[in-house]
C-alpha cells in the first residue's frame, strides 16, 4: 500500500498496463509533450516514446475512429478526451461504431479499447465544461461504463478496463484528482467491471452513488451518524454493467434508499435505479426512492449559483433525513 | 485512348476480370428481384454500372491490404473473396449469413478476407481505415488500407479529419472516391463548392489522381500504381474514380432527379460490354468463352439464391450474443 493521488494512481495503471503489454497504447490532444491537460499521462512520453504515446489533431471523433481501427487491427488503444464535454464531438464513432460493430459484424470482431474522459462540474468552468454525461453512455449497449471514486478503484478499473476486450467509457472526476487515498502495489491488483462496493455499512438508509457522489455521501453518512442515523453507502463504480445484486441487498436489509447522481435528474441514472429497485423489491421499501440529482439546468458560472446546481452534502443529509422519518 | 490488354495483366487475369464484373452485376440484378419479391427488406443500394471501379481496384491491391466501405458494398466484399451465398443469406436476414444476419446490405465484413465491413454512416469508415493503418503500422505489417467512400461523404468533418490525420502520422491509407456524380439526389456541383473533388486534397498535401472509373484497366493501373507508392513511402493517396450508378440511389428511389440522356450517355460507356468487346477484338476471348464464364456466374447467383432461400431464421436468443466478449 500507498498514499497516492487519484491522478498519481490513474498514471500509475497506464504505466503499469503499457509495461505488461506492448500493444497498448496512448493517444490524444495534449497527451504526450504536454503530458496531459489534467497530467494524467505524465512520464508516459518519456518513458515509452513518440510509437506509443501519441499527440493527436483537434480531432475528437476521428480520435475514438482511429481507436475503433487501431482495436479492430489488434491493439489496445487508451484514448483520452479531454473532457467529457468533447465527447459530444464523438458520438457518431462512440455510438454508431464501436459500440455496434461487434454486434453488426455478427461477433467477428472486437474492441479492446478505452476511452478517458475528465468530467463533472464544480469548477466554474460554466455551462459547456461542467457536464455530468454518464448517462448517455449507459443509455448505449456495446460498451462499459466506469466511473471511480477513490484513488484504490480508479488504479484497479483502469487496469481492468485496459484488459478488458470490450470498448469501456472510463471517466475521471476532474474534482478527484488531487484526492488522496491508499492503492495497493500489487501491478496485478485489478478492481473487477460490473463490481459495486459497500464504501461504509450501515442499517437504516442505503445511500446509492458513485465518483464524486460517493465522496459527498460518505461525508454525509459521517455526519448523520452523530445524529443517530446509520447509513450504507453503496459506490456503483461501474455503472455499466450495473451490479444490481449489491446495490438490491443493500435495500432489502434497509428498506430506504437514497440515490445521489451529479447528472441532470431527468433520464438520470438515479430514475434508472429506482425503477430497478422498484420492480425487484417494492415489498421491502419503507420509503420512496428518493432522488438527490444535478439541477436540470445548463451549468452557471457564478460559484454562488454553481453550488446550487450539484448535490452537496447538505442535499444528501436532508433527503436521508426525508426518508428516515417519513417526510417524503 | 485505350491501352493494349496484354500489356498490362495475363489473359487468364483479365477474364478474371471480367468474370468478378459480370458476378458483380449479376449479384446485383438478382437482388434486386430478391427486394421485389420481398425477399430482401430495409435498404438496398446496388452497385450496378461501378463494378470496374471494385474489380479494378481490388486486383490492384495485396490480398492482406485492409478495404473499407460504405454501404454499397457488396462487389467489393465479393470480389474481395466473400462467399456469394453467404452475403446473399446477409440480404435475405439468415443465420447462415456473413454477419449471422445481425448486419445485412449495408454491414458486410469479413476478417478473414480483410474486408473491414461496410459502413452505414456516411463517412464512418474514414477514421477506422486510418487506425487500421496505424495498427498495421505499429505492429510492422505490410499492408495498407484501401478506403472507398463516394462523392457525398468528401463534405464530412471525419473526410478532413482522416486525411489530416493519416499524413499527420504518416500512414499507408489509400483512400478512393468512387465519383458518381449523386449523393442519393443531390448532384456534386449542389454540394461540393470545387466539384473536382480529387483536388480538395491539396490541403493536407496528398498526391491524388483522377481516374476513368468504367475502364477496369485505368482503374487497376491506377490502384496499382498508387497502392505501391503508399506502401513504399507509408503515406496516404487519393484516386477520384469518375463512376455512375445505373440504378436509383436505393431501391425506394425512382431517380427522376437524373435525365435520361444523361443517363444514355453512361449506359453507353458501361465496363462490362465494352471490356468484354475489348477482349474479342484483342482476341483475348471468344464469344463462346465469355458466354460460358456468364453462365458460370449465374450458377453461383442462383445456388446463392437458394442457399440463401433454404437457410434458417436466426433464433431468438441470438439477439444478446455477439453484443460483449
Ligand atoms: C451521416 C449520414 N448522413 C446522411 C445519411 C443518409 N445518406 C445515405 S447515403 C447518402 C448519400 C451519400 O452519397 P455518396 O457518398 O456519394 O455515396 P453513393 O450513395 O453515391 O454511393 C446519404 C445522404 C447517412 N447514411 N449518414
Ligand atoms: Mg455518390
Amino acid at each position: 500500500m500507498a498514499e497516492m493521488t487519484y491522478r498519481d494512481a490513474l498514471n500509475l495503471a497506464l504505466k503499469e498496463e503499457m509495461r505488461r503489454d506492448p500493444s497498448v497504447f496512448v493517444l490524444g490532444e495534449d497527451v504526450a509533450l504536454y503530458e496531459g491537460s489534467f497530467k494524467v499521462t505524465r512520464g508516459l512520453l518519456a518513458e515509452f516514446g513518440e510509437e506509443r504515446v501519441k499527440d493527436t489533431p483537434i480531432s475528437e471523433n476521428t480520435i475514438i475512429g482511429v481507436s475503433v481501427g487501431a482495436a479492430m487491427g489488434g491493439l489496445r488503444p487508451v484514448a483520452e478526451l479531454m473532457t467529457v464535454n468533447f465527447a459530444l464531438l464523438a458520438m457518431d464513432q462512440i455510438v454508431n461504431h464501436m459500440g455496434k460493430i461487434r454486434s453488426m459484424f455478427g461477433g467477428q470482431t472486437f474492441l479492446p479499447m478505452t476511452i478517458r474522459m475528465p468530467g463533472g462540474g464544480g469548477s466554474q468552468l460554466a455551462a459547456q465544461h461542467s457536464q455530468s454525461l454518464e448517462t448517455y453512455f449507459m443509455h448505449c449497449p456495446g460498451m462499459h461504463v466506469l466511473y471511480p471514486a477513490t484513488p484504490a478503484d480508479a488504479k484497479g478499473l483502469l487496469k481492468s478496463a485496459i484488459r478488458d476486450n470490450n470498448p469501456v467509457i472510463f471517466l475521471e472526476h476532474e474534482l478527484l484528482y488531487n484526492s488522496k487515498g491508499e492503492v495497493p502495489d500489487d501491478p496485478e491488483f485489478l478492481v473487477p467491471i460490473g463490481r459495486a462496493e459497500v464504501k461504509r455499512p450501515g442499517d437504516q438508509v442505503t445511500i446509492i452513488a458513485y465518483a464524486r457522489m460517493t465522496i459527498l455521501a460518505l461525508q454525509a453518512a459521517d455526519e448523520l451518524a452523530g445524529e443517530g442515523i446509520s447509513c450504507e453507502v453503496v459506490d456503483l463504480r461501474s455503472l455499466a454493467p450495473l451490479d444490481m445484486e449489491t446495490f438490491l441487498s443493500s435495500v432489502r436489509a434497509t428498506g430506504r434508499v437514497v440515490v445521489v447522481e451529479e447528472c441532470w435528474r431527468t433520464c438520470g441514472l438515479g430514475g434508472e435505479i429506482a425503477s430497478r429497485i422498484y420492480d425487484a423489491c417494492f415489498d421491502v421499501l419503507q420509503a420512496p426512492v428518493k432522488r438527490v440529482s444535478g439541477l436540470d439546468v445548463p451549468m452557471p458560472y457564478s460559484r454562488k449559483i454553481e453550488k446550487i446546481c450539484i448535490p452537496q452534502v447538505e442535499d444528501i443529509k436532508g433527503a436521508v433525513r426525508d426518508v428516515v422519518s417519513g417526510r417524503y | 485512348m485505350q491501352t493494349r490488354l496484354r500489356m498490362v495483366l495475363p489473359d487468364q487475369e483479365l477474364l478474371k476480370l471480367y468474370e468478378q464484373m459480370f458476378l458483380s452485376r449479376e449479384f446485383e440484378e438478382r437482388c434486386a428481384e430478391q427486394y421485389a419479391k420481398g425477399h430482401i427488406t430495409g435498404f438496398l443500394h446496388l452497385y450496378s454500372g461501378q463494378e470496374a471501379v471494385a474489380v479494378g481496384a481490388t486486383a490492384g491491391l495485396h490480398r492482406d491490404d485492409y478495404i473499407l466501405s460504405a454501404y454499397r458494398e457488396h462487389a467489393q466484399a465479393i470480389v474481395r473473396g466473400a462467399d456469394p451465398r453467404r452475403v446473399m443469406a446477409e440480404l435475405f436476414g439468415k443465420a447462415t449469413g456473413i454477419c449471422k444476419g445481425k448486419g445485412g446490405s449495408m454491414h458486410l465484413f469479413d476478417p478473414s478476407l480483410n474486408f473491414m465491413g461496410g459502413y452505414a454512416i456516411v463517412g464512418g469508415q474514414f477514421p477506422i481505415s486510418v487506425g487500421l493503418a496505424f495498427s498495421a503500422k505499429y505492429r510492422g505489417e505490410d499492408r495498407i488500407s484501401a478506403c472507398f467512400f463516394g462523392d457525398g461523404a468528401v463534405n464530412q468533418g471525419t473526410f478532413h479529419e482522416s486525411l489530416n490525420w493519416a499524413q499527420l502520422w504518416q500512414l499507408p491509407v489509400l483512400f478512393i472516391c468512387e465519383n458518381n456524380f449523386y449523393g442519393i439526389g443531390t448532384e456534386v456541383h449542389r454540394s461540393s463548392a470545387l466539384a473536382s473533388i480529387h483536388k480538395r486534397t491539396c490541403g493536407y498535401d496528398i498526391p491524388s489522381e483522377k481516374v476513368d472509373g468504367m475502364d477496369v484497366i485505368a482503374v487497376y493501373k491506377a490502384v496499382k500504381y498508387a497502392a505501391e507508392k503508399v506502401r513504399e513511402s507509408g503515406r496516404p493517396y487519393f484516386i477520384e474514380a469518375t463512376t455512375y450508378r445505373f440504378r436509383g440511389h436505393s431501391m425506394a428511389d425512382p431517380a427522376k432527379y437524373r435525365s435520361v440522356a444523361e443517363h444514355e450517355v453512361w449506359k453507353a460507356r458501361d465496363p462490362l460490354p465494352n471490356f468484354a468487346k475489348q477482349l474479342l477484338e484483342e482476341g483475348i476471348a471468344t464469344q463462346a468463352q465469355l458466354e460460358s464464364i456468364e453462365a458460370r456466374c449465374r450458377q453461383t447467383v442462383d445456388e446463392a439464391v437458394t442457399f440463401a432461400e433454404e437457410s434458417p431464421w436466426p433464433e431468438d436468443s441470438s439477439v444478446y450474443e455477439d453484443i460483449y466478449v
